[in-house]
């Protein structure tokens, strides 16, 4: 096993109470940034913060001074347009300068419209072709077996994207290999790009979808804190870090059953609200992918401002 | 300053006057021509009831929802689903329907290029494939949604007419010139505003190439957005005197072999111009022509084997070699080679 040479990895986790902290600053640069570049997609990055960070503040094995580690856990946002969470969050965690963020979508950028896992250091898959970041998480969850490594993979996706045949081709391939090493979290948040999903191609009822091919499926409100922990340490491959002892431990401030059933993948269907926390932007569709004025982005930083207090 | 007037052809008077200014197309009106596309398919869904317009979750940006507002029992979004929209309208094509199935390019020439091939073009149905987000016109969503080798793809597929509009006006026109053809076209658009350069009497005929400038010292051939930046570097020679014929190459295939060999003889040169990888594409079609019958010295100007990423469009266009400055000096260096042979 790699030596833990990162203090990131032994310390305590953060409290419940701090992740939403953090959850609150990533949406700050996420609004910031978008608005920096004045194009993105600030709904779908919104809807994921939440879980974006509890994955890589409290959840994830990971160690940002060497982002290649091959015992790291694997996170990929397989709905890529909505990287700019995926970017914050990294920075954040310390996997590259904050700075950066205001390059995003520019010219010599590491930053791209859609991540780029040869340019942005932390970022585990090239996405922004939907349907395609599951096929590849499948990949890595198997390549973990053949290797023997207890890392475990977790994979986003959006509710338009399960529209797409090959996300199905995964749901259908995981369980037949046994992946309980591969999670996949559905962003549901009930609005794709042109409008609300169930006006376009509506792909309810999800959870029994995802049972039928033989998931796993937990059922979480994506922006409670207090149910997206303990539903993602649930299904770790390995024992989440309290009882394994070895990996620094966590705040006993949640209740986590593990409902991992050995040989079953896991989905969990996070119900969430297209532009979270920013009260204008909440569930309405044409902030799928437009960036916010002046004037907006001050009134979202404003709101952030008040929530952080 | 105007440089000879009468040399251009369906060009606007007032674009042909600024194109050698600092500012080529300040006084141009701008549209992505994706809009055009859709402003087309209103005309034709009052005209033809046959006509349909599928969607994949890009109808807004596509704005072929104003179709579907108008026309809604003829419209069909089937979400983020490329690949059974392709094979539906092909279904939808056998019965006498004309399906527009309209995505970006990546996913239309990629994702579903299997169904584009087996199920359109094998049994040569009448479906219009239509494409925005042609090249790299997405500049800042970077590579997963520049279309960067649509263009050689369709190209390579039997039965397929590739079509790539220079301009608003002409790109209304092959909406149109494709909806009269029966069988498959492949219709190409860009994301980013592009200047419009053409007068209405634009003569937009399928596999019919256009001399928008004459010239005999060299020969620019360009599709879709590089046209307008063709004709800024034939204005900008102009300034040094050299006179370079420009060739509006909106229909990619069938190529028109016969204008492509007049230009070959009568200026002796040629400079390809294309925002798509250099393989397989405007380059590749004309280098056939010219090394089968009449090999004179060429470059190619388009993306080389190299993806991209995020950035403006024209800066990009810049970076990458496709902007008028490196057609001109193109123009120079196929010259200079002309002279020596
Ligand atoms: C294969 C493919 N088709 C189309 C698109 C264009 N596109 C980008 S985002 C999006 C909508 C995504 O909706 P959803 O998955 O629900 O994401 P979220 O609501 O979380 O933003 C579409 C159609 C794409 N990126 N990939
Ligand atoms: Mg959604």
């Amino acid at each position: 096993m790699h030596q833990v040479s990162s203090a990131a990895r032994t310390e305590i986790g953060p409290s419940i109470e701090e992740l939403k902290g953090t959850a609150q600053v990533i949406r700050r640069d996420i609004i910031t940034m978008i608005h920096a570049a004045q194009a993105g997609h600030p709904g779908g990055s919104l809807s994921a913060t939440d879980i974006v960070t509890a994955l890589y503040f409290r959840i994830m094995r990971l160690d940002p001074a060497d982002p290649h580690w091959p015992d790291r856990d694997r996170f990929i946002l397989s709905k890529g347009h909505a990287c700019p969470v995926w970017y914050a969050a990294l920075a954040e965690r310390g996997f590259f300068d904050k700075t950066h963020l205001a390059t995003l979508r520019k010219l010599d950028s590491i930053l791209q419209g859609h991540a780029d896992m040869k340019k942005t250091p932390g970022i585990d898959m090239t996405v922004g072709s939907l349907g395609q970041g599951i096929c590849a998480g499948l990949g890595m969850a198997l390549a973990g077996k053949l290797h023997g490594k207890d890392y475990h993979v977790f994979v986003m996706i959006g509710d338009g994207e399960s529209q797409e045949g090959s996300v199905w081709e995964a749901a259908l391939a995981a369980p037949r290999w046994k992946l309980d090493n591969l999670t996949v979290i559905v962003d549901n948040n009930g609005i794709q790009n042109d409008t609300f999903t169930d006006d376009i191609m509506p792909v309810e009822p999800l959870a029994e979808k995802w049972r039928a091919f033989r998931w796993n499926v937990i059922e979480i409100d994506g922006h409670k804190m207090e149910e997206i922990v303990p539903a993602l340490e649930s299904c770790l491959y390995r024992d989440p870090p309290d009882s394994a002892g070895a990996e620094g431990h966590q705040p006993e401030d949640c209740d986590t059953t593990v409902t991992r059933r050995p040989g079953i993948p896991t989905v969990i269907i996070a119900k969430t609200v297209k532009g979270r926390g920013v009260s204008f932007m909440e569930n309405v569709p044409a902030w799928h992918g437009a960036a916010p004025n002046d004037a907006q982005a001050q009134a979202a930083l404003a709101e952030f401002a008040e929530g952080l207090r | 300053m105007s440089d000879h007037p009468s040399r251009y052809h369906h060009v606007l008077p007032e674009i042909v006057e600024q194109l050698a200014s600092d500012k080529p197309f300040g006084a141009a009106k701008m549209q992505a021509t994706r809009y055009s596309y859709a402003d087309a398919m209103l005309e034709l869904g009052e005209r033809n009831p046959d006509v349909v317009v599928l969607d994949a979750d890009v109808s807004k940006s596509m704005r072929t929802n104003d179709f579907a507002k108008r026309f809604p029992e003829r419209s069909f979004n089937f979400g983020i689903a490329e690949q059974n929209m392709m094979a539906a309208a092909a279904g939808m094509a056998t019965t006498g329907l004309i399906p527009f199935a309209s995505t970006y390019a990546v996913f239309a020439s990629l994702r579903a290029l299997d169904q584009v091939r087996n199920s359109i073009h094998y049994p040569r149905l009448n479906v219009k494939i239509a494409a925005s987000h042609s090249g790299i016109t997405p500049g800042p969503d970077g590579v997963t949604h520049q279309g960067q080798e649509d263009l050689s793809l369709l190209r390579a597929i039997a039965n397929s007419t590739v079509v790539a509009p220079a301009d608003p006006v002409s790109a209304k026109l092959a909406v149109h010139a494709a909806a009269a053809y029966d069988g498959p076209v492949y219709l190409s658009f860009t994301r980013d505003p592009v200047p419009t350069i053409y007068s209405p009497d634009f003569p937009l005929r399928l596999g019919r190439a256009v001399v928008v400038r004459d010239g005999w010292d060299a020969t620019i051939i360009a599709l879709r957005d590089l046209v307008a930046h063709a004709l800024v570097a034939a204005a900008r020679l102009a300034e040094a005197g050299l006179e370079v014929r420009v060739i509006d190459c909106h229909t990619l295939k069938p190529l028109d072999v016969e204008c492509v060999l007049r230009a070959a003889h009568e200026t002796g040169a040629i400079v390809t111009a294309e925002n798509n990888v250099i393989f397989g594409g405007l380059g590749s079609a004309v280098a056939e022509v010219l090394v089968e019958n009449h090999p004179i010295p060429m470059q190619r100007i388009g993306v080389r084997d190299i993806f991209t990423e995020s950035g403006p469009y024209l800066a990009l266009l810049d970076k990458y070699g496709m902007s008028a400055r490196h057609m001109a000096e193109a123009v120079r260096q196929v010259m200079a080679r002309k002279r020596r042979a």
